[in-house]
């Protein structure tokens, strides 16, 4: 039995496999999502006929609150609101694996090897981590926290204190497993730890944070494994955290940023709060939406740059529409999306699909940025730093390094902002001064669906 | 849990850690967001653990945080799994 059960647990590991390989092209994704879905069913159902489980209304209870509550959420959400969904479940993840560790310590009976109390403390350290780390991270998105970086003195030497102890608490555990006192400051430490390791990180770094607690979520999942001995939790398990380490560096990467940078140098406000201005007055050339209409109708090509203004002023439907009217003009429309458009990894593609746009005609950076300078008109709706010209020469700013779409090179920019004012990285914009460049000013969905008025008329 | 089988789980982990970065890499930018909805519901495999938890509970209160891990990692796998499927159902190749 315990065989067959093992080969059972093979299988729902290779279905997890083949369906995060499929979660890699858009024609086969969906199909990969139901493989990992079947995984995941094939999984419980083998783990409910094991005969350790003697009593089934608890479990009932438990699916039963738990599938409400996901239906509800995923039913529910907004897309803009995705990267607060991602945070807060990465949190359940974590807490769930506590939650098995503390119970598996309190089922413990005779003398228990080193090894698997070793995995009890680091399961509930991992797994209290990511639970804290992530609602701090959901606050934050959600804007029941402010997302300016909070400091204090010392902070990281105290983040590395707590770690300290956590390890001199688990070995004090691991001698002494009747002993509760250690795991459960272990807990405390971990909640802490927790907390102060994701205030310091500002409301833009927030993408990195995301996709580092999906990392810690799979491992505290594989710890658990560890903890049970089943190697469908340690596969599932490596494989998230395999897959959250490398988002995190892809965005990293996408900042021209250290992870360390991003986790420890409090970089940030909350964004057009501090006015970058060095003082001296520049001419700006301001256009109405009667005027950009008047040059669309004289253009061929355009390159639409979204950025998240566009999809905190919702504009993302009306502006699909504008496309729609433009193509029928004749234009050529692609969208440009960089790497960090976006509170996640992602998430301008899935707010622009949402709003029934190809995903052929969305471009990542490397495959659009050649394109620029062929382009009539690359029209920037609620971006500021990603298409920022001084990350390629100020030297001293903090966007210096960062790959940037190159819209400067394209015809004419026209941009689409409320105001002048900087944007997360706290530097003033010179490509708003250029001349080629149109500013108009308002909010983007007013100004979007001016432009449609017009158009249609 | 003997030395070995730690050595064998170990072994497991690191080789399913490789799978991953080979596999998430190829991943394009595009789909990202349900990427790592998807992977977060799969994080959810702690469900197993929950369900053993609660079910050979030999004290109460080893049941009642069980039932509470069940509750958490169900709505993580759940809610993961629905909503990935309701972003992939919206990525179009042609507009209606």
């Amino acid at each position: 039995m315990a065989t067959i059960t093992s080969l059972f647990y093979l299988l729902s590991a290779v279905l997890f496999i083949l369906g995060l390989k499929n979660l890699g092209s858009p024609k086969t994704a969906r199909r990969g999502n139901a493989l990992a879905m079947l995984a995941m069913l094939l999984a419980v159902i083998i783990t409910l006929l094991d005969q350790r489980i003697l009593d089934f209304t608890h479990i009932i209870l438990g699916l039963v609150v738990g599938s409400a509550i996901g239906v509800y959420a995923a039913k529910k959400v907004q897309m803009t609101a995705m990267p607060q969904m991602v945070a807060i479940f990465n949190g359940f993840g974590g807490g769930a694996s506590t939650l098995v560790a503390t119970s598996e310590y309190f089922q413990l009976s005779g003398a228990t090897e080193v090894n698997i109390l070793a995995t009890i403390a680091l399961s509930i350290l991992i797994g209290t981590v990511t639970f804290t780390g992530s609602f701090i991270a959901f606050a934050k998105l959600q804007g029941i926290m402010k997302g300016a970086p909070i400091t204090f003195p010392g902070q990281r030497a105290f983040n590395g204190l707590i770690i300290v102890a956590c390890i001199v608490l688990g070995v004090m555990f691991t001698r002494d497993p009747g002993n509760m006192t250690p795991l459960m400051v272990i807990l405390g430490l971990a909640a802490l730890l927790g907390v102060t390791s994701v205030i310091p990180i500002g409301g833009a770094d927030m993408p990195v944070v995301i996709s580092l607690l999906n990392s810690y979520s799979g491992l505290a999942a594989a710890a658990t494994g560890f903890v049970i001995s089943n190697n469908v939790l340690i596969i599932g398990g490596a494989l998230v955290g395999a897959s959250g380490l490398i988002l995190t560096k892809i965005m990293c990467v996408a900042m021209n940023r250290s992870l360390g940078n991003v986790l420890f140098a409090a970089v940030g406000s909350d964004g057009g709060a501090a006015s970058g201005g060095s003082g001296e007055q520049k001419q700006v050339t301001r256009y109405t939406a009667d005027d950009a209409v008047m040059m669309l109708d004289n253009a061929q090509s355009v390159i639409i740059v979204p950025g998240y203004g566009l999809a905190v002023a919702q504009a993302q439907h009306v502006l699909q529409e504008m496309a729609q009217l433009l193509e029928a003009n004749g234009l050529n429309v692609k969208y440009a999306i960089h790497p960090v458009a976006g509170r996640m990894p992602g998430h301008m593609n899935v707010l622009l699909a949402e709003a029934n746009v190809s995903y052929e005609q969305l471009y990542e950076m490397d495959a659009i940025n050649d394109d620029f300078q062929n382009t009539d008109i690359a029209l920037i709706i609620g971006a500021n730093d990603v298409v920022n010209p001084v990350a390629r020469n100020k030297k001293d700013s903090a966007l210096y390094g960062m790959p940037i779409l190159n819209v400067d090179q394209a015809r004419t920019v026209m941009i689409v902002k409320r105001s002048l004012s900087v944007g997360f990285a706290g530097e003033d914009n010179p490509l708003f001064y250029d001349d080629k460049t149109r500013m108009l000013f308002g909010d983007a969905k007013k100004m979007v669906t001016e432009i449609v008025q017009i158009l249609k008329s | 849990m003997s030395d070995d089988i730690m050595i064998f789980s170990i072994y497991i982990f690191v080789l399913a850690i490789f799978i991953g970065f080979e596999m998430i890499t190829k991943v394009p930018p595009l789909l990202h967001t349900p990427l790592m909805s998807g992977s977060n519901a799969i994080s959810g495999i702690t469900v197993v653990g929950a369900l053993l938890s609660t079910g050979a509970g030999k004290t109460q209160l080893a049941t009642i945080l069980g039932l509470l891990a069940v509750i958490l990692a169900t709505i993580n796998v759940v809610g993961g799994f629905m909503v990935t499927d309701r972003m992939l159902h919206m990525f179009k190749k042609d507009k209606k």
